[in-house]
């Protein structure tokens, strides 16, 4: 029986071997070599040039991670703790735009962050351009000189790159979070309280702690995506806030055509992402959640 | 010994309209092991929740020390739980489990009373410690939850709400998930438990044998109200109604009329008993224990009867006698095959009269005798989700 079961496994076996194992080898080929030599470590050598992108990447995934934290853990937190209809409800409405379309979603963040966008239109309107022109007029070295602003500067800024981050991979932080927090015993609650904890302690002592594996898995899949992304920080980013993601484009894509030099990018990015989550799963105490995956 | 500790007065509790407590009247003494006994959706839960402060009456008083309590926090009460899934921290182990609520303790700094202090470690560690012999499980401090058997995690529910030295221990079905054989050990370690450290137990169980053997006091519980207060003997020889005669071992339960004073009539003759104080005349039931009927040649017998089924539990056999289209159960050490015509003795202190009341007629016939025995296992089996 077993036996005739596992069979029914040898399709995915070999879908897994031909699109996850293979492509990996030869990545890994390709970043060992170049166009005109085998087996060599040039590509590694120019590793350095692009430090600050590799800095700027990691800087950025961390800090949008972090954000979606401190926004997604109060969020599935209280979510919850709300009965049964609101649960469903709230849960619909936070995956409801992962259903449309990734780039349409930053794209329209783009119309309303950029110079004549919704954001800046609405500021206008309120009077608040003219009130910073008049402000920093005064401040101004050359008050003759000053050419007043029309918007604020948003597009183009790592700010805009975070919160495109932000608001793209906040539903795979939340999800993590509240599936464990809603599955936590109830009683084990009442038994804090019980041995004296006020709210306060009950949410440091056991429920933090309880739902670590939900807070583990929510930051892998948030850090992961972000340190990678690419479409966001190119298109909020305007071309200023290279990343990782771009970088590697244009190897394979763009102007700068060099397959090899980008397999190997890509090979140190995913050597630095498993080590940051080895040491993150250790942090957990092997709790059950796979992060590594 | 006798001072009161808990008060429970006129206590109402209502969940969407039903009443689930009907003015519950309740006192407790301090150092009582007392048993709140009955079957699912009687109220005992329910009653031990806001005793323990996790549920507010919907009117009524809770009074400790003649001081009221209803608003009181849980983490503000004397009072500590074993719940009825032990709800022991999986990501604790066993000794940090025990002192939990010695960390969360602040006493008041001698050097400055407006500060309060952490307790110091060295207590804490010698106040567990000194839990772990109580439930003899030293060497155990390392292990997690999950790595202990269903008795060891019992016991290290019951040293985590002890090491708080609480004036009273609540316990919701607390062996309910133990097997037989544990069940009946931990049954006398809990007795001794609480005869060494000398607090009020107020235990949850609709294990009508558990408090029988545990309990000082027992109060019998059905449809949100007390049906009767006692001591296991009084309980089980005097039992106030057919359902608590019913719930608390087993009863034959005849109609039968009072002709005056020791005398009672069943089946149209009169039988001598040691009850009085009935209307002459009164329609009452008269319950007749299993155990306290003696079989006897047929041309001796006070009335005779066909024996319908026959059981062998060991000790004894169970048997079902049809007395004129009634079934009986007489548990006897005597084998009687089936269909034999026997005669039955009754003496007078072997015969019980209680009172009509609604539960009359709805106990004590054993014409269905194995489907009932088959209840009484799933009631066994069901007992960890209960309420």
């Amino acid at each position: 029986m077993k036996n005739k079961l596992s069979l029914l496994s040898i399709p995915y076996v070999i879908w897994m071997a031909l699109f996850v194992v293979v492509p990996i080898l030869i990545m890994v080929a390709y970043a060992f070599s170049t166009q005109d030599s085998g087996a060599t470590l040039e590509n590694f050598s120019q590793m350095g040039t692009y430090a600050s992108v590799f800095l700027r990447s990691f800087r950025l995934a961390l800090v949008a991670t972090l954000i979606c934290l401190l926004i997604g853990y109060p969020v599935s937190y209280w979510i919850a703790r709300e009965g049964a209809a609101f649960q469903r409800a709230a849960m619909a409405l936070i995956m409801l735009p992962m259903w449309m379309n990734f780039l349409l979603r930053t794209y329209s963040w783009m119309s309303i962050l950029e110079n004549n966008g919704l954001l800046n239109q609405f500021f206008r309107s309120i009077g608040l351009i003219g009130l910073y022109n008049q402000i920093a007029v005064q401040f101004a070295a050359d008050p003759a000189q000053y050419v007043p602003i029309t918007g604020f500067q948003m597009t183009g800024t790592s700010g805009a790159v975070v919160l495109g981050m932000v608001y793209n991979y906040l539903p795979f932080m939340i999800l993590p979070i509240y599936s464990v927090i809603v599955k936590l015993d109830g009683s084990l609650i009442e038994a804090a309280r019980d041995l004296g904890a006020d709210s306060a302690s009950v949410f440091r002592k056991v429920i933090l702690p309880l739902s670590l594996p939900g807070v583990l898995s929510g930051v892998t899949m948030v850090f992961v995506p972000s340190v990678s992304t690419f479409a966001i920080s190119r298109l909020l980013g305007g071309g200023t806030q290279m990343m990782l993601g771009d970088l590697i484009e244009q190897q394979f894509l763009g102007g700068a055509y060099n397959p090899h030099l980008g397999a190997a990018i890509s090979m140190v990015m995913m050597v630095i992402v498993v080590v940051c989550m080895v040491v993150m799963n250790h942090f957990g105490e092997g709790e059950e959640q796979a992060v590594l995956l | 010994m006798s001072k009161e500790l808990i008060r429970l007065r006129n206590l109402c509790m209502a969940y969407d309209d039903e009443l689930v407590l009907d003015h519950l009247n309740l006192y407790i003494n301090d150092q009582e092991f007392l048993t709140l006994l009955g079957p699912s959706g009687c109220g005992k839960t329910t009653t031990l929740r806001i005793i323990g402060g996790f549920a507010t009456p919907t009117s009524g008083d809770v009074l400790f020390d003649g001081v009221r309590m209803n608003d009181v926090p849980p983490h503000r009460r004397q009072i500590n739980t074993v719940f009825q899934k032990y709800a022991l921290f999986p990501h604790l182990n066993v000794f940090e489990n025990i002192a939990f609520g010695l960390r969360m303790q602040r006493r008041p700094d001698p050097q400055d009373p407006r500060r309060k202090l952490k307790l110091p470690e060295t207590e804490i560690r010698a106040r567990v410690e000194e839990m772990l012999e109580v439930i003899s499980l030293k060497g155990f401090e390392n292990r997690r939850p999950d790595a202990l058997s269903g008795g060891q995690q019992q016991r290290v529910a019951i040293a985590r709400a002890l090491v708080n030295r609480p004036k009273v221990l609540l316990l919701d079905e607390p062996l309910g998930a133990l097997d037989l054989k544990l069940r009946k050990d931990m049954q006398i370690e809990l007795k001794r438990i609480q005869q060494q450290v000398g607090i009020t137990f107020i235990y949850v169980t609709h294990d009508q044998e558990e408090a029988l053997s545990m309990s000082d006091t027992i109060v019998v519980m059905d449809k949100g109200t007390i049906q009767q207060i006692g001591t296991p003997e009084d309980i089980y020889n005097e039992p106030k109604n057919a359902f608590v005669a019913d719930f608390i071992g087993e009863s034959n339960i005849i109609d039968g009329i009072m002709v005056q004073d020791h005398l009672v009539q069943m089946y149209g003759r009169q039988f001598p008993c040691l009850d009085s104080g009935f209307a002459p005349g009164e329609p009452v039931d008269v319950v007749i224990r299993p155990e306290d009927i003696d079989i006897v040649p047929v041309e001796q017998g006070q009335l005779t009867g066909t024996v319908t089924s026959v059981t062998f539990k060991g000790l004894q056999y169970d048997i079902i006698v049809d007395f004129r289209g009634f079934k009986w159960l007489i548990q006897t050490t005597d084998h009687s095959p089936v269909d034999a015509r026997i005669g039955i003795k009754l003496d007078p202190d072997s015969i019980h009269i209680m009172k009509k009341s609604q539960y009359s007629g709805m106990f004590g016939d054993y014409s269905s005798f194995s489907e009932e025995y088959e209840e009484l296992d799933e009631v066994g089996e069901e007992s960890g989700d209960e309420e």
